[in-house]
């Protein structure tokens, strides 16, 4: 490694920013997006409105998918089997988080999870936040439950369950 | 398919901030590969460039924005990306423009400057999420891996204090690293008494956003030998993905990652890597990553590479030098550089050129690993003598 060259890559501090020793340009982007959630996802949402979760099942590997898909991606033959599935479920793993999406801090700690739900076969599981416990009692393994917004709130989004606590 | 040598290999510095462009810094690494060769752009028959998230930069489109940098112009020119394992992929990439006959010379740059993205880079991970069920929860990486790490460590009954030896070995390695910013002498201690970002994650259990580029120049057979007398010859690849619904995947083991190993193993002609692999840089963005790599890659067995970390085996005076660079969380992790970096780790440490980091032992045979795409990818390069 000839690493006596002159390496390529001079660092700035905040201050040379702050103290325009730097130029640079600001942009703020205003890109906006509709996803349309598409078949599967959509009656995914509309049965989240209903306060209900649906998956859909592979009838050849028998693993029930949630997100539901209309195809298995592993046997890759078409899905039709409709099945619902509890909101209670056992944690399959955890953190506690500390940050919010883009890094900055929270003043009270949550649980981002992995939800298996009752009535999964195969490794069905959900993502979602545990609220209401504590690190001490937070297990793998532990009962939890969804709480989901009263039914007139709920607009056909995974936010329609506010999110899960201990049974 | 014909055999591919690295015969050159350049970096930047990897900083929290850098002055230069993405183009410029692009730029810096493709001439130092090439100077370190005695080869000018005019030898270069196509160039490959690697870059992992187009969102942080802010330009999509940005294997186009940075080909000037790269040397591409007036050049076959390829961009791909797969997340964090688009450093290693780079390599194989190039290879297969080698191998497949087509070129005899291909330059392999990646570039990343995450520091772009304001007020922090962590908030583009955001795009690559789920836009219908994930982003409307505020899905973040950390959350994600801190859950992997979780289950992992539970999985395999191992306290934040075991994994946290895997931050100090390499923070430490990293301060013979001219081009790191991460380099530092701290205990175990250190890393568990930092701020819990995400449980189990601690601050000093994660490497730091970064800028920075690297790069290298592939030869075929031909031309490798007339170009160095040291040529480092690509023995095997490896890459595979997983579901990209995660929570379905086995958090505790990437088994995506064991069967790039097995390819790329299988390539090479090793059927003992343990016995047969002398050097290793697996990807270490989160400390227990090296550790579930390394097991990943049949390298450690199943939940006892901290046990080879405590043990010292793992040192750069091991049996088995692990990181020896310094990784990610020594070297710092500008996303598709870092991984790049792995691969000229390998190349100097083979050559016995890594200067204050040099490995005893004259090492023949070394391996090269990332994990990247929705933490779904394994890409794997072994090189040797």
């Amino acid at each position: 490694m000839k690493m006596d060259v002159n390496l390529g890559g001079t660092p700035i501090r905040e201050e040379d920013i702050k103290e325009k020793k730097v130029l640079y340009t600001e942009w703020i982007p205003k890109a906006r997006y509709a996803w349309d959630a598409g078949v599967a996802i959509g009656r995914f949402l509309e049965e989240l409105k209903n306060g209900r979760i649906i998956g859909t099942e592979c009838q050849r590997c028998r693993r029930i998918m949630v997100p539901p898909r209309l195809f298995c991606e592993l046997c890759y033959t078409p899905v039709n089997r409709w099945t619902y599935l509890g909101d209670r479920g056992r944690v399959r793993t955890f953190c506690m988080s500390r940050v919010r999406w883009d890094a900055s801090r929270v003043e009270e700690p949550f649980f981002p999870s992995v939800i298996e739900l009752d009535g999964g076969k195969k490794g069905t599981a959900l993502f979602h936040v545990i609220r209401g416990v504590d690190l001490e009692h937070m297990k793998v393994g532990l009962r939890v439950k969804a709480v989901w917004k009263a039914p007139e709130e709920r607009i056909g989004a995974i936010t329609d369950i506010e999110y899960f606590i201990p049974e | 398919m014909r055999k591919v040598a690295i015969v050159g290999a350049g970096m930047t510095k990897f900083v929290r901030r850098a002055l230069e462009t993405p183009i410029e810094l692009a730029y810096e690494a493709a001439k130092m590969a090439l100077d370190s060769c005695g080869l000018t752009l005019k030898d270069i028959e196509c160039v490959v460039l690697g870059s992992a998230v187009d969102a942080f930069d802010g330009v999509c489109m940005k294997g186009e924005y940075l080909s000037g940098g790269a040397g591409a112009w007036g050049k076959p020119f390829m961009r791909h990306s797969v997340g964090g394992g688009t450093g290693v992929f780079s390599c194989i990439h190039g290879w297969m423009h080698v191998a497949s006959g087509m070129f005899d010379l291909c330059l392999v740059v990646a570039e990343e400057k995450m520091s772009c993205c304001q007020p922090h880079p962590q908030g583009a991970f955001l795009t690559v999420y789920d836009s219908i069920l994930e982003r409307p929860l505020g899905l973040n990486l950390l959350w994600v891996v801190a859950q992997e790490m979780n289950h992992y460590m539970i999985t395999n009954g191992l306290k934040s204090e075991d994994v946290a030896l895997v931050s100090v070995k390499n923070k430490r390695n990293a301060l013979d690293h001219p081009a790191a910013m991460l380099g530092a002498d701290i205990t175990v201690e250190d890393v568990v008494n930092s701020e819990i970002i995400s449980w189990p994650v601690h601050r000093l259990d994660i490497s730091a956003t970064s800028d920075g580029a690297a790069a290298i120049v592939l030869a075929s057979e031909r031309l490798a030998e007339r170009i160095t007398d040291k040529p480092v010859w690509i023995a095997g690849v490896g890459y595979n993905l997983d579901t990209w619904y995660w929570t379905s995947r086995d958090l505790s083991y990437p088994v995506y990652v064991e069967k790039a190993a097995r390819m790329a193993y299988e390539m090479a002609g090793i059927r003992e890597p343990q016995k047969e692999i002398h050097i290793v840089e697996p990807y270490d963005p989160f400390s227990f990553k090296e550790l579930q790599n390394l097991e990943a890659l049949l390298l450690a067995d199943r939940g006892k590479a901290a046990q080879l970390t405590a043990d010292g085996v793992t040192a750069r005076d091991g049996n088995m030098p692990v990181c020896p660079s310094g990784g990610l969380l020594g070297v710092g992790n500008p996303i598709s550089a870092a991984a790049l970096m792995k691969v000229c780790e390998i190349f100097w440490q083979l050559r016995g050129e890594a200067g204050k980091r040099q490995v005893p032992g004259n090492p023949k045979v070394g391996l090269a690993q990332a994990w990247g795409d929705m933490m779904q990818t394994g890409t794997v390069v072994i090189l040797k003598v």
